[in-house]
């Protein structure tokens, strides 16, 4: 492997780990902010013991997702800094306002939130969570319109003498159309992440006799949010596949492995096979769905890989402008399939406790539950994987390859240490970060201490409700 | 003023943000089993940092993020020629943040040595580091046109650590500690604030004699006598000794002020002695990354100073005001069973 593998993988790893943690970050803390509120207004202390429980998972979830993140914040100019040179006009913007308006609410806010509980009033305790909530989204915009003009730039001129893009229109970087749809299938994403999360862990609580009064509600908080923001996934995908189509019709032909041009043509859920364009053993079609998907007409005509890198060609010079069939063909297959199978669960659970109904006692629906937190954080990664390496050969679609954009003075051998080195200590991360989350699971929520005891206070006296 | 000129100052203020900020956040990590006799003492300390040190973390961040943003060719070149020291810099803040925010949440005495270790060792690699990365940058660093017309760094990992960059290192890890010592007299009470006034005193001296060198050899390297980066020398110096005097008469906000005060003019110092250039060249100054060959366009600069413009003083509002509700004295006597974590079994 040379230092451009090396380098693509070590984003990879990186950036799939990194948003593991992201979309429970930012759906938990609504959620959590959700029960807060909750107990503000009506002061059921239910509420305030589920708010401590998940609060304490959020933040065992939110510590790997900020120090992973400084990592993305670094690694554009250490390993692809020929791509920061070529973009940086254009790309550095967003990425510094996402520092300048959210990553300071979201940590500011956070410190106030996890520490403020005896030293704010009620009222405004409640708002930190709220605000650092915000600066969670705000940060997934500015981040995804960066990502959105790699797909689709816009905004922007070529300065052939610098030989770099060069900005016309933050407006158009930040609101075009493939900002705003990566936006809003992103943000339900981290809500059905989270909502699954909360469901899995509520259901095992149900199940193990621990807080039922407060793992109920928290149950049907989580299957509620699964089922509604899946629906919004898919409705913004839908939109998401046109979009693609009409900016980046290779990557919806490799979606479906299509090589030849089709009219009215047809969605396979599975095919068993190479995918290299000739005939499979066995295929599953769904007829002229792939044209309905692509561009909301059943007989409409879909390019096929083939007649696209004929064009290809023609446009930007001989060259391959195909990318990894078989794993844009897979990666999309399971983003798919990982998502109904939460939404599924989270039907059938919420139909068998309907109108106090009990949870199936079987092992088999104890494993499901605990597997559940994990089934969409899969189809999110596979979501990235495809949207990301379904684009190669190009960073930016039509102007940059990825094979330019690399670090000309870093050797392989710089890259695959640094590389060994964040695999192995992510790896002793998540094993800690599921060490944790599991013991606060085992233990379930603490009885509620009364932090408006004067027992507690801010004085020097008194003890702290919140110490590190 | 130059949107040009601008952006070199605010990246220079967001810089002195972070070394004020994080820089007490080291220096109260590497000090963490230095000024604790017990588990009370260690939580006291930590949670002194608790609820802010993410916060000033950011300011990295956000001087990385404007750097990309309005001197991509800065961006690139130094992140990309000065790589293994920003992985372990990297690494460090990995393991810090996660240090802070496990080790006190479960009660096991070999797990709490293990992230105290950590801590320790995680806040002395980027103490140490940002000061060999920026003394390298003032001295100069071998930085050449590349085939396609980029000016790359062509120097390796070992021309890094040259004598005056070391010295550097030195610098801003033993004011790093003297700052992170005067933070916790500051913010606590009883033996720590003790023990941590004691330090800051013997650390603040180290401290003064390895800034006082690093300033002559800076004022001498110079290619020729600069009257404001002189001025701005003594200054430096002037403040420290104030601050050193500060805490000599137990007036520990004082010395927070003057230590805060000499780590920006320090910074000041050393990006008044770089510009117009923001990377120069060891090779031939026609290498050199400048404020005009490295910049972003001034459209680009004009939108990120209409953000920065309104942003930075709602951020220093809100932060300030962080400051504020945490601004009580944290004593031992108040961690509440600091044997016991959050996560622990006893705890319920």
């Amino acid at each position: 492997m040379n230092a451009l593998d090396l380098a693509r993988w070590q984003f990879a790893i990186t950036t799939v780990y990194h948003f593991l943690f992201v979309p429970i970050t930012i759906g938990l803390g609504f959620l959590v902010a959700g029960l807060q509120t909750a107990w503000y207004r009506n002061g059921n202390l239910k509420y305030l013991r589920a708010t401590k429980f998940f609060g304490k998972l959020f933040l065992i979830n939110f510590a790997i997702g900020v120090v992973t993140g400084i990592v993305q914040e670094f690694q554009f100019g250490m390993n692809w800094s020929s791509y920061s040179r070529f973009v940086g006009d254009i790309f550095g913007a967003p990425l510094a306002m996402e520092g300048l308006l959210a990553f300071f609410l979201e940590s500011t806010f956070l410190g106030l939130w996890i520490f403020g509980w005896d030293r704010l009033p009620k009222k405004v305790h409640l708002a930190t969570i709220w605000l650092a909530s915000f600066g969670t989204v705000l940060s997934a915009y500015f981040i995804l319109a960066a990502n959105a003009w790699m797909q689709h730039p816009v905004g922007y001129v070529i300065n052939a003498e610098k030989h770099r893009a060069e900005l016309t229109s933050i407006v158009e970087v930040l609101t075009q159309k493939t900002a705003v749809v990566t936006f809003l299938h992103t943000i339900p994403s981290a809500a059905f992440a989270a909502g699954a999360f909360m469901a899995g862990i509520s259901a095992y609580l149900i199940l193990k006799k621990k807080d039922v009064e407060m793992a109920r509600p928290t149950l049907k908080l989580g299957l509620v949010t699964v089922i509604i923001s899946f629906l919004l996934v898919s409705i913004t995908g839908d939109v998401i596949g046109k979009v693609m189509t009409e900016q980046q019709p290779m990557k919806m032909a490799a979606a479906e492995a299509l090589y030849d041009t089709t009219e009215s043509a047809p969605f396979s859920i599975l095919t068993v096979g190479t995918l290299d364009g000739s005939r499979s053993v066995f295929q599953i079609d769904i007829p002229t769905m792939l044209s309905f998907l692509a561009t909301g007409d059943f007989g409409a005509t879909v390019k096929g890989v083939n007649d696209l890198e004929a064009e290809y060609d023609q446009t930007y010079g001989p060259g391959d402008y195909t990318p990894n069939i078989p794993l844009a063909y897979w990666s999309f297959r399971l983003m798919i399939g990982f998502g109904a199978i939460a939404f599924f669960l989270a039907i059938f659970t919420l139909w068998r406790t309907r109108k106090g109904g009990e949870l199936p006692q079987s092992k088999w629906f104890l494993r499901s539950m605990l597997t559940m937190p994990f089934i969409p954080l899969a189809a999110i990664s596979f979501g990235w994987i495809f949207t990301e390496t379904a684009r190669q050969p190009w960073t930016v679609f039509g102007l940059a390859k990825t094979a330019d954009g690399v670090s000309a003075v870093v050797s392989a051998g710089s890259v695959l240490f640094t590389m060994i080195v964040f695999t192995l200590l992510y790896g002793v991360l998540a094993v800690i970060e599921v060490g944790l989350t599991l013991k606060v699971i085992k233990n379930g929520p603490a009885p509620e201490v009364d932090y408006e005891n004067p027992q507690f206070g801010g004085s020097s006296d008194k003890p702290l409700v919140m110490s590190y | 003023m130059s949107f040009q000129t601008t952006w070199f100052l605010l990246i220079a203020v967001l810089w002195v943000g972070y070394f004020i900020l994080e820089g007490f956040d080291f220096g109260v990590g590497v000090l963490l089993p230095f000024v604790s006799k017990n588990e009370a003492d260690r939580r006291a300390v930590l949670t002194t940092l608790g609820p802010v040190w993410d916060g000033n973390e950011v300011w990295v961040l956000v001087a990385g993020g404007a750097t990309f943003a309005a001197f991509p060719e800065w961006y690139a070149t130094l992140f990309s020629g000065f790589y293994l020291p920003l992985f372990l810099i990297l690494t460090s803040l990995i393991v810090r943040g996660v240090a802070f925010e496990y080790r006190s949440k479960y009660g096991k005495a070999q797990w709490r040595q293990r992230w105290d270790i950590a801590i320790v060792i995680a806040s002395f690699i980027p103490a140490l580091l940002w000061g060999v990365a920026f003394a390298n940058i003032v001295r100069g660093v071998p930085i050449e046109m590349s085939a396609d017309k980029n000016l790359e760094y062509v120097g390796g990992f070992f021309n890094l650590l040259n004598p005056y960059a070391l010295l550097g290192g030195v610098v801003t890890l033993t004011v790093f500690l003297t700052h992170g010592a005067v933070f916790l007299a500051l913010k606590t009470d009883g033996g720590i604030r003790e023990r941590s006034r004691a330090l800051a005193l013997k650390l603040g001296l180290v401290a003064a004699v390895a800034a006082v060198a690093f300033l002559v050899w800076t004022n001498v390297m110079l290619p020729e006598f600069n009257g404001l980066v002189f001025g701005l020398s003594i200054l430096v110096a002037v403040l420290w000794l104030s601050g050193l005097f500060a805490v000599l008469k137990v007036r520990e906000g004082w010395a927070f002020i003057f230590s805060a005060a000499t780590i920006a003019t320090f910074v000041a110092t050393l990006f008044y002695a770089l510009y117009p250039r923001v990377m120069p060249s060891s090779i031939s100054s026609e290498f050199d990354l400048t404020i005009t060959n490295a910049s972003s366009t001034p459209y680009t600069l004009k939108v990120m100073t209409i953000v920065a413009v309104i942003m930075t003083p709602l951020v220093l509002i809100y932060q300030g005001w962080t400051y504020w509700v945490f601004r009580k004295r944290v004593s031992a006597s108040q961690i509440h069973n600091p044997e016991v974590g959050m996560l622990d079994k006893a705890w319920h």
